[in-house]
């Protein structure tokens, strides 16, 4: 047969430790170049386009905490798809998860305004999580009883998701006072969460962040429900074999991944927005984003907390150059797109070698 | 009835684009390969044939070019999901974020451009003298009619010639195809690409027939809703033309209901909603008659030692 093109890929007998670590380096600086290949070609000095996104994310201290700001939300998304990947279930519907989320607690500050901090705030985390989880355990339901691909629901259901905040924002939900924008009022001092000193950081969030990573990153390696997890994923039939219930490890996983999704979202009304606002303005795509964050952390919690802070960076420095050099909205999913299809190449050539094959052999 | 005829006469071309992107899909997913980077291919399909169109005025040209650029980003995810062997929901994951991005990047000079090319309805003869329903059904663009007559002949292909067989075996079982002497690399190579070409001629019908300008984002999730499409269509041509008419025509509801009083925000969950409920029931019926996605959907093919 001739091979067509003439590559073959096999297995690595043992993969070096070295290369575990190293191949999502290189994969990122290979991506960052492919990037800059392509934006050469729509007419755009590169060097200059990475100079503006290093100096807007981490060149000033108002700069790196805007980066920070943004790898919240990421993060706690992040850390939840690790767990749904982790057991092959495509959640690409983090972004429908978190908005429900940013909805659930708007609906319960808006309700309450004259709640005391103490009640209101944790409230609405919880009921931030437990409107992420319902919308997370949908396709769940659907895969495990009627074999619905996951793909499309989780995604359809971010559709559904966005046009429903933006109902309520144009229409019941509308703050009066809010100058015609789409805005719901804004919330009361109490359900507002706090913020470091001068920047938006709002460090409740950070730091629910920070322990929910330890704590699944704990659940996965030291738990039969980690290992219960990794063998769904991997082999459904042997885990129903051996006793798992593929119904319950799937919901399992989708109430934390939504949930914490959910988290996320509750993160930027309370502690970014004060109030609910157009779904774009609400997520420039962090569910989406958090797709990376989780596979670039393969698919490690901890990882993801470290991952989560470069793609903000990446967010803040793309929101730089769109200012300064014209570019529109769009040109994040560009990084977005090729960093995913390169740390997804790297992750092959640290377990994989690739030789070319010769016409004579095969 | 005149409203159910208008109804159906605009649920036609709605329907076109996505009628394009799932015959692509069918083929492709009949190889064996599952291409989630639709979206990102009808985009850039829309994003090249608006750019063509605005600045050659050669619209048959911009639909050329548009499918060139789908087929140039399938390649992509062939070469990722076939030679490199990579996941491939994350690759074409990846793929439509890149299109999307790049189509943006490309399409920000044609904001709020005109478009003055188009395509002339094309009468059929004799048919589009019928009274009330000559005008009505039998006088389309010529893109609407090249995709019905597709309809057919990707039928034909794929089950009564030997092409046709070669596809569904790697599909079905690569392994017994490569004894068989079937170049497996190849036909999937082939058949991504194919899908690649209709997508980016799904997306060119967007921004050039169906609503003449550029918008950023303007496929909004129709490649999405080809992916459903092909699985409820069981992987057949025949049935991809029932399945793309009927989401058209959810979209025309979705206009159609608006002077009602209906919020737009919540018309607007229709297509999503429906595309929900067809997957539920598709899967419901392919239980039932046991039909299944192509037995090696999904699967690396690694040619065995002999």
């Amino acid at each position: 047969m001739n091979g067509f093109p003439a590559l073959e890929v096999e297995k690595r007998r043992t993969v070096p430790r070295w290369l575990q670590f190293i191949a999502p380096i290189i994969s990122l600086v290979l991506a960052l170049v492919a990037i800059g290949i392509i934006f050469q070609a729509l007419g755009i000095d590169p060097l200059f386009a990475y100079e503006e996104i290093f100096n807007g994310a981490f060149g000033s201290s108002y700069g790196f905490s805007e980066t920070v700001v943004k790898s919240i939300p990421l993060m706690l998304t992040g850390i939840g798809l690790t767990l749904a990947f982790r057991a092959r279930f495509w959640n690409i519907g983090a972004e429908g998860q978190l908005l429900i989320g940013a909805t659930c607690a708007t609906g319960l500050a808006l309700a309450f305004p004259d709640w005391p901090r103490w009640l209101i705030m944790p409230l609405m985390f919880i009921i931030g999580f437990i409107g992420g989880a319902l919308w997370g355990i949908i396709p769940a339901l659907l895969k495990a009883r009627w074999r619905v691909d996951e793909v499309i629901t989780s995604l359809m259901l971010v559709y559904i998701a966005s046009n429903l905040v933006n109902y309520l924002v144009y229409g019941p939900w509308k703050g009066p006072e809010e100058m015609g924008f789409p805005y719901t009022s804004k919330f009361s001092e109490a359900a507002q969460l706090p913020r470091l000193s001068w920047t938006r950081i709002h460090y409740p969030t950070l730091i629910i962040g920070i322990v929910i990573a330890v704590v699944i990153y704990l659940l996965l390696t030291r738990t039969k429900w980690g290992y219960e997890i990794r063998v769904t994923g991997e082999n459904p039939s042997a885990a129903r074999y051996a006793g798992m219930s593929y119904l319950k490890t799937l919901l399992l996983v989708m109430i934390i991944s939504g949930g914490l999704a959910g988290l996320a979202g509750v993160g930027e009304v309370a502690g970014i927005h004060f109030r609910l606002r157009y779904p774009e303005g609400i997520s420039p795509g962090y569910g989406f984003t958090a797709i990376i964050v989780a596979w670039l952390a393969r698919l490690n919690p901890i990882g993801a907390v470290l991952t989560s802070l470069l793609l903000g960076g990446l967010l803040v420095g793309g929101d730089a150059i769109q200012i300064s050099l014209g570019l529109p909205g769009a040109t994040i999913f560009v990084f977005n797109g090729t960093i995913l299809l390169f740390v997804l190449g790297g992750d092959l050539f640290a377990r994989y070698r690739i030789r070319v094959k010769s016409k004579t052999e095969g | 009835m005149q409203f159910i005829l208008s109804a159906l006469r605009a649920a036609i071309p709605a329907g076109t684009p996505l009628l394009f992107g799932t015959l692509g899909e069918v083929y492709t997913e009949r190889s064996g390969v599952l291409n989630l980077g639709i979206e990102g291919m009808m985009i850039m399909g829309s994003v090249t044939a608006f750019g063509v169109a605005h600045t050659t005025g050669n619209v048959w040209l911009a639909i050329l070019l548009a499918a060139l650029a789908g087929g140039l980003l399938a390649l992509l995810h062939a070469f990722a999901s076939i030679t490199l062997k990579v996941n491939q929901v994350v690759s074409g994951l990846a793929i439509t974020m890149l299109g999307l991005g790049v189509s943006g990047m490309m399409g920000k000079r044609y904001i709020g451009q005109p478009l003055d090319a188009g395509f002339t309805a094309v009468d059929i003869p004799l048919l589009s003298d019928i009274p009330i329903f000559g005008p009505l059904l039998f006088q389309f663009d010529p893109l609407v009619y090249l995709a019905i007559l597709l309809v057919p002949l990707l039928w034909f292909v794929l089950y009564r010639t030997r092409w046709g067989l070669s596809l569904r075996s790697v599909g079905e079982s690569p392994a017994t195809a490569d004894a068989l002497g079937v170049n497996v690399v190849a036909v999937r190579y082939g058949a991504v690409f194919f899908g690649g070409l209709l997508a980016g001629v799904g997306g060119a019908y967007l921004s050039v027939v169906y609503a003449p300008a550029w918008i950023e984002g303007m496929t909004a999730g129709a490649g999405w809703i080809v992916i459903a499409l092909t699985i409820f269509a069981m992987w057949d041509p025949l049935r991809a033309l029932l399945g793309a008419y009927l989401f058209g025509g959810v979209r025309v509801l979705q206009y159609r209901l608006q002077p009602l009083g209906i919020s737009p925000n919540l018309l607007a969950m229709l297509p999503f909603i429906f595309t929900i409920l067809v997957l539920v029931a598709s899967a419901g019926e392919a239980m039932r008659r046991r039909i299944g996605a192509p037995a090696a959907l999904m699967q690396p093919y690694t040619r065995e030692e002999r």
